[in-house]
C-alpha cells in the first residue's frame, strides 16, 4: 500500500472556520459594547469583566489541568468569552470577587461538569448569573447611575445607583397609588420612567442608563450582531423571532406602541437575543429549531416581565429554554434529500 | 373564582413544582428519566394518579377523619388509599383498556410510592383546598411533574451521547442538570 495516496471518504469541503476562531470573532464583537460600557460605568466595568474572565479561565484551566489531566484549551477563547457574557449581564456595581465567583462557577457547573465545550446543556454566562442572583440578590440588583464617579473597586459612595428602566417600570405598575395620580396629571407610565431617571429614547439606544454593564448601549451590540450575521456566525432566525415576539407580544398586551418599543430597547433583550440565544453548543440544529427557540425565548420573557416576579427576564428565558433544545432537535429533525414520508401504518385490532 | 383557580393551576405547575421546587418525588424523576417515550408514560400515570389521589383523599379528609377528629390518622390513611387506590386502577385498566395497561406498564405500581403523590394530598389539606381546588392543584402538580421529567429525559438523551467526564456519568450530572434546571425556574418566581 502506498501511504502517499491518501484516501479518505467525503465531504472535502474546506472550511477555514475553527472553534478558536469563532469564539475570538465573538469576543471581538463584543468590543464596541465593552467600549460603551467603559464610557457609562467607568472603571468598575472594567473591573468586573476582568474577574469574571479571570474567574472564568481559573475554572477550565483548573479542571483541565488538575483533575482531568488534559491539555489546556484556553487559546480557543471559549473561557474568555463565557467569561465576559457573564460580565456583560451583571451590574457594573457588582463586588469584584462575586463577578470572580460567578464566572468560576459557570464553568465549572455549566460547562466542565458536562465535559467541557460542545456538551452543555445550558449556557454556561446565564448559568453563572443564575447562581450569582440566586447567591447574592442585592449585589445583583444594585445598579450603577450612568456617569457616575464609584471608584474601582470597594464599597460604593452614596447616590450613585439607580434603578433600570425597566425595574422603574415594573415598580410604578405595581403602584395603584402612583398610578392613579399620574393619571390625574395626564402622564403616563412611559413619561413618568423617562422622567425619573432623566433618560429619552436616545439613551436608551446608546446605552447612557442603569443597567447591567453590557446590555445597555443597543447600537453597540447591534453592530457586533450584524458583524456576526455577516460573518455567518450566527443567522437571522433566532434574534429575529426573539426580538419581534417580544415587540409584537407586548404590542399586544400593552396595544401602546411607545410600550412595545420600550420594552423592545430595555433590559438584555438585544444582548440575549443576538449572543447568548445564538450559542453554537446550547441552541436547536434546524432552522425550524431557531425559530421555535427564539420564540420560546422571546414568549417567556415577556411572561417574566408583565407576569413575573423579576423585571427582566431574558437570562431565565433563555435557561428555560436551553432545557427545552434536546425536545426541539427531536422533533424538528429534517427529511433527508429525496425521503418520502412512510404512509401511516393500518392499526392492528 | 375561576381566576383563582387558574392561578392555583398555573403556581403549582411553574412556581411550586413539585419536582424542581418542592423537591418531592425524586425518585422517579432521576429513575425513569433516561428516554422520553417512558418519561412520557410515566408523566401520564402519575398526572392521572395524582388528580385521583387528590380527590379521594379530599373527601376521606373532608368527610371522615375531620369530623371524627381523626386528623392524626391522616398520614396513614391516605398511604393506604393512594397504595390500594392505584392497585385498584391497575386492575380496572388491565381489565379493560390493555393497549393503555401495557403503554403505562411498570410504571403504575411504581407510583404507589411516589412521595409527590402523598406530597399533593397533604398540600391540599395544609392549604384548606376545597374539592374542586384539590382537583385543580392536583392535575397542575400532575403536569408539572411530567413537565419537568420530560424535559429531563430530553437532556439525559443527549448527555448519553456527551462526553461527560468518567467521574460524573449517571447519578451526578442528573443531580447537577436537576440543580440547574431549578435555577432556571426561579425565573418564574412571584408569577402572578
Amino acid at each position: 500500500m502506498s501511504e502517499k495516496l491518501l484516501v479518505t471518504v467525503g465531504p472535502h469541503h474546506h472550511a477555514p472556520d475553527t472553534v478558536a476562531r469563532i469564539m475570538w470573532e465573538v469576543t471581538l464583537a463584543l468590543v464596541p459594547a465593552f467600549l460603551i460600557s467603559l464610557y457609562v460605568f467607568g472603571g468598575r466595568a472594567f473591573v468586573v469583566t476582568l474577574c469574571g474572565v479571570l474567574g472564568a479561565v481559573a475554572g477550565e484551566a483548573l479542571v483541565q489541568a488538575v483533575f482531568q489531566k488534559k491539555p489546556v484549551t484556553l487559546a480557543d477563547g471559549s473561557a474568555v468569552l463565557t467569561g465576559v457574557l457573564m460580565a456583560f449581564s451583571v451590574p457594573a456595581a457588582l463586588p469584584w470577587w462575586t463577578a470572580f465567583l460567578g464566572g468560576f462557577a459557570g464553568i465549572i457547573l455549566g460547562k466542565q461538569c458536562f465535559g467541557g465545550l460542545g456538551q452543555n446543556i445550558f449556557n454556561p454566562a446565564h448559568i453563572a448569573r443564575a447562581i450569582l442572583l440566586a447567591s447574592w440578590p442585592v449585589y445583583m440588583t444594585t445598579w450603577l447611575k450612568p456617569g457616575a464617579a464609584a471608584g474601582l473597586i470597594g464599597p460604593l459612595p452614596d447616590g450613585v445607583t439607580a434603578a433600570t428602566p425597566l425595574g422603574l417600570m415594573k415598580e410604578t405598575l405595581r403602584n395603584p397609588d402612583l398610578l392613579n395620580s399620574l393619571a390625574a396629571s395626564g402622564t403616563t407610565a412611559l413619561q413618568h420612567t423617562f422622567h425619573e431617571l432623566q433618560i429619552g429614547w436616545g439613551s436608551l439606544l446608546t446605552g447612557t442608563i442603569g443597567g447591567s454593564l453590557g446590555e445597555t448601549g443597543k447600537l453597540a451590540l447591534l453592530l457586533g450582531g450584524l458583524f456576526l450575521l455577516i460573518r455567518r456566525h450566527i443567522t437571522w432566525h433566532t434574534p429575529a423571532t426573539m426580538l419581534g415576539t417580544v415587540f409584537l407580544g407586548s404590542l399586544l398586551i400593552t396595544r401602546d406602541p411607545q410600550m412595545a418599543l420600550f420594552h423592545l430597547l430595555s433590559g438584555g433583550l438585544f444582548l440575549g437575543a443576538f449572543f447568548m440565544a445564538t450559542d453554537m453548543v446550547t441552541t436547536p440544529m434546524t432552522k425550524v429549531g431557531h425559530l421555535i427557540f427564539g420564540f420560546g425565548c422571546g414568549a417567556i420573557t415577556l411572561l417574566i416581565r408583565f407576569k413575573g416576579g423579576y423585571p427582566e427576564g431574558v437570562c431565565y428565558s433563555i435557561l428555560i429554554m436551553n432545557a427545552f433544545v434536546p425536545l426541539i432537535d427531536k422533533f424538528t429533525v429534517p427529511r433527508r434529500f429525496g425521503e418520502v414520508r412512510a404512509p401511516a401504518q393500518e392499526v392492528k385490532a | 373564582m375561576s381566576a383563582d383557580l387558574f392561578s392555583i393551576f398555573i403556581i403549582a405547575i411553574f412556581i411550586e413544582n413539585f419536582v424542581l421546587n418542592q423537591i418531592l418525588g425524586i425518585c422517579p424523576f432521576v429513575g425513569v428519566s433516561n428516554r422520553v417515550d417512558s418519561a412520557v408514560g410515566m408523566g401520564l400515570a402519575v398526572t392521572f394518579v395524582m388528580v385521583l389521589a387528590g380527590v379521594v383523599t379530599w373527601s376521606i379528609q373532608n368527610l371522615f377523619l375531620a369530623p371524627f377528629h381523626l386528623e392524626y390518622l391522616q398520614t396513614l390513611s391516605f398511604i393506604l388509599v393512594i397504595a390500594s387506590l392505584v392497585q385498584f386502577v391497575e386492575m380496572v385498566i388491565r381489565k379493560t383498556v390493555p393497549s393503555l395497561y401495557q403503554a403505562l406498564g411498570v410504571y403504575l405500581p411504581l407510583i404507589t410510592t411516589n412521595c409527590a403523590v402523598l406530597g399533593v394530598a397533604l398540600l391540599n389539606v395544609r392549604k384548606g383546598y376545597g374539592l374542586v381546588e384539590s382537583a385543580v392543584n392536583s392535575l397542575g402538580g400532575g403536569l408539572g411533574f411530567f413537565f419537568a421529567l420530560l424535559l429531563m429525559a430530553g437532556i439525559r438523551e443527549r448527555l448519553e451521547v456527551a462526553e461527560v467526564p468518567v467521574a460524573m456519568r449517571g447519578a451526578p450530572i442528573t443531580f447537577i442538570t436537576a440543580g440547574l434546571l431549578a435555577i432556571a425556574f426561579y425565573g418564574f418566581a412571584g408569577l402572578a
